[in-house]
């Protein structure tokens, strides 16, 4: 604050309280019942001009003692800082101190046991799971199990893999997930064909000859990714076809799309919103999620 | 203080009004008047970012919707907030916000740290429909955002309205907008305006003093190749 403002601010504060004490004293004088206001009604109804009642008066005056003191103690008088030297951002960071230094102290008791070891102990676990809650929980719900678009954690079935390293890795650093989309170049009837394929990947009844007839394609189009036995890749996040699990979708229709029109998924990544032991507790987390048998 | 005063003043209401104007300003002037003419609250926050032409779309859906009738986007500068959100708001983030959407409702959370925390896609799905990612949620969903095209016109207009109070959008800016919400939906430009909302984050080159060896002796310019990357190496992990 520069100092005509400094001046500007000061000047008026002390002139207004100095004012409202010259109003109120300059109203506390005489005494009851000594002077009327002047004005007479019906002939000889008189109004008294009694002074301000004395415990009003020293309500006022407790009012000004306190704002004099405010404005001595703390930041308010134009750029005068105050003598207690508060600032809002001092509070905040004392605050934030001593709330660390509780979250240390608790993180402390874990000491430095890894996930895995972690995923054993239910007070790690309560703490990941309120990390999860609070971070986790708007993409893959409050139980863990996902959306459409959005993994199921609390199954057995992981896209980047389930190992205590992998799952710190996602949380870490996101993982973004492309399936491309082969609306352009897939010829429409065999486009049918690998639809129902992959729909039907482990179904012993399904037409052989429309399998082979799809499976051609998708050793050329597919393979690379998805691998040519369907298992999927973790290194890519290319998900495992065999199975009955279907992250956009397992019906005919929602398969036709993610073929033809591709998907996009994206984690974003949690280096710089969570501290090293929020991620080590959450990890320990979501990885016992899937331990139990 | 039964003088002639007194008298005057309780028997010309005119006269009172004026001095209770008078008397009532003060506060005013002594709370709001100096804060247009802070640096705090006029100045942009080191690394503040000018919105793109989709953004200024996007926060125009915001205030339209009345986002703000629900969420705020102001962490307050208390260790719970902060705790949840990220870093406490400061005034230089909004200088180019007309009108702030600081707000004072929070039914949802706040939003002033939202960026990023979300792939687009899962704000896609929970804008037109909350339940199906958050199935506790309450928020109204808002479908027909993707069902509506951006008019170029409304984004060029707003953003000569924003530039008229203050914002820095220069000529180029404006004439650049029609093309660059070209086939972009409500729903994408909200989205972007959402991804956006977050820390401003300084670009590092600002931030790191120029090499000393480059600013005190311009004449050993062969040998300063190589303090000046390790300069910048050594900074980057600060931010």
């Amino acid at each position: 604050m520069n100092a005509p403002w400094h001046w500007f601010i000061a000047v008026i504060a002390v002139a207004s309280i100095i004012g409202c004490l010259w109003l109120l004293f300059s109203n506390a004088r005489g005494a009851p019942g000594e002077s009327t206001t002047g004005h007479v009604w019906d002939d000889d109804l008189r109004e008294y001009n009694n002074p301000l009642p004395r415990w009003w008066l020293n309500m006022f005056i407790l009012t000004v003692v306190f704002g004099v003191g405010y404005l001595v103690y703390y930041p308010g008088l134009g750029a005068f800082t105050g003598k207690s030297g508060w600032t809002q951002e001092k509070q905040l960071a004392e605050r934030m101190a001593v709330v660390k230094a509780k979250r240390q102290a608790v993180y402390a008791t874990l000491g430095d046991r890894d996930v895995a070891a972690l995923a054993k102990d239910p007070a790690a676990l309560s703490l990941g799971r309120e990390v999860f809650l609070n971070n986790c929980a708007g993409c893959h719900g409050a139980d863990a199990h996902g959306a459409r678009g959005f993994p199921n954690l609390a199954d057995k079935d992981w896209l980047y893999g389930g190992t205590p390293e992998a799952i710190v890795a996602s949380i870490s650093n996101g993982r973004q997930g492309q399936m491309p989309f082969f609306n352009a170049t897939l010829d429409p009837k065999v486009a049918d064909d690998l639809i129902d394929t992959v729909k039907h990947w482990s179904d012993p009844k399904f037409s052989p000859e429309r399998r082979e007839n799809a499976m051609k394609t998708f050793a050329i189009t597919c393979a690379a990714c998805h691998g040519a036995d369907g298992k999927g890749n973790p290194y890519i996040g290319a998900p495992n076809l065999t199975d009955n699990i279907w992250l956009h979708g397992g019906s005919r229709e929602k398969i036709r799309e993610t073929i033809l029109f591709g998907r996009k998924s994206s984690m974003p990544a949690h280096k710089d919103i969570l501290s090293a032991d929020d991620i080590r507790v959450v990890s320990s987390y979501v990885y016992s999620l899937s331990q139990n048998p | 203080m039964s003088g002639p005063l007194h008298d005057k003043i309780e028997r010309n209401i005119g006269l009172m009004g004026i001095l209770i104007a008078v008397a009532i300003s003060f506060g005013g002037l002594v709370e709001i008047l100096p804060l247009m003419h802070q640096s705090s609250t006029t100045q942009p926050a080191p690394g503040l970012k000018i919105r793109t032409p989709l953004e200024v779309a996007g926060r125009d859906v915001y205030l339209r919707e009345g986002c703000y009738n629900c969420h705020s986007q102001m962490v307050r500068s208390l260790h719970e907030e902060v705790m949840r959100y990220g870093p406490a708001s400061t005034a230089g983030e909004s200088v180019w916000d007309h009108p702030f959407q600081w707000g004072s409702k929070r039914t949802g959370p706040d939003l002033a740290r939202v960026g990023g925390r979300y792939s687009d896609d899962w704000h896609r799905i929970h804008l037109k429909n909350p339940r199906d990612v958050v199935p506790e949620s309450n928020m109204p969903g808002y479908p027909w955002l993707a069902a509506t095209p951006l008019k170029a016109e409304d984004v060029v207009a707003e953003m000569r309205a924003l530039s008229r109070v203050g914002v820095p959008f220069t000529e180029q800016d404006i004439a650049a907008a029609p093309a660059a919400v070209q086939g972009y939906t409500e729903m994408d430009a909200l989205i972007a305006f959402l991804q956006s909302l977050k820390v401003p984050k300084p670009e590092v080159p600002a931030v790191v003093p120029p090499p000393a060896p480059e600013a005190t002796a311009p004449a050993e310019q062969p040998a300063e190749g190589e303090p000046a990357p390790a300069a910048a190496e050594t900074a980057a992990p600060a931010q």
